[in-house]
């Protein structure tokens, strides 16, 4: 049972239903395999350091999730798959990657309040 | 005597000596524990004008906070959070 957090960036041409769906599909990637989503943070359109595939912007995606190790490659090969996501980074989270999330999360629920 | 004055140099401001700063590793004394790759503005602290990583001797980083910090740093920059190269960054 380990601790991951992924990272990925969809195209900007995508229009909010379709965003929603993408986001839908992956969840369910997670939560179909075993897995179990602990946080989820849209960034939202975001200007990218350097043009990807021709395009200056991107919608950013954070997800957090905890699940067997199986479950990463499932999701990879799905990003691979989706060519509307043009880039992703997934990335375990050892214990001190684990406490600064927890903080993070503490942080941003206190921001909504 | 004429000579010994000439070979006198005589500053305007006296010279300032660079008083050797003890460099010491921020995250240590911090405590900090964990470099989040996706805080790309606290990350720029480490990279100069071209959005190089700074070496260690100008930082003073530990040994064991400079790796975390480079992997950080590249985790960014493939993510498009940090440039590989830009001029003027900042």
């Amino acid at each position: 049972m380990n601790y991951y957090e992924t990272v990925f960036i969809a195209t900007p041409v995508l229009s909010d239903a379709q965003l929603k769906e993408l986001l839908g599909k992956f969840r369910g990637v997670i939560t179909e395999n075993g897995g179990q989503i602990i946080n989820e943070e849209d960034w939202g359109l975001r200007k990218l350091a350097y043009p990807i595939q021709k395009k200056t912007t991107g919608f950013y995606y954070f997800l957090e999730f905890s699940g067997e190790a199986a479950i990463v490659d499932t999701l990879e090969t799905q990003y691979r798959r989706d060519e509307r996501i043009i880039r992703f980074l997934t990335m375990k989270q050892d214990k001190y990657a684990q406490e600064y999330a927890a903080k993070r999360r503490n942080k941003n629920a206190k921001k909504e309040e | 005597m004429a000579a010994n004055n000439s070979t006198e140099i005589r500053y305007l401001n006296p010279v300032s000596v660079e008083v050797k700063k003890k460099k010491y590793c921020r995250f240590k004394k911090a405590g900090i524990k964990y470099v989040d790759y996706k805080d790309g503005e606290f990350l720029k602290k480490f990279l100069n004008e071209q959005g190089k990583i700074l070496p260690r001797r100008l930082t003073g980083t530990s040994q064991k906070f400079q790796k975390k910090v480079s992997q950080a740093v590249k985790r960014a920059r493939h993510l498009a959070i940090l440039p590989f190269v830009t001029d003027l960054m900042k």
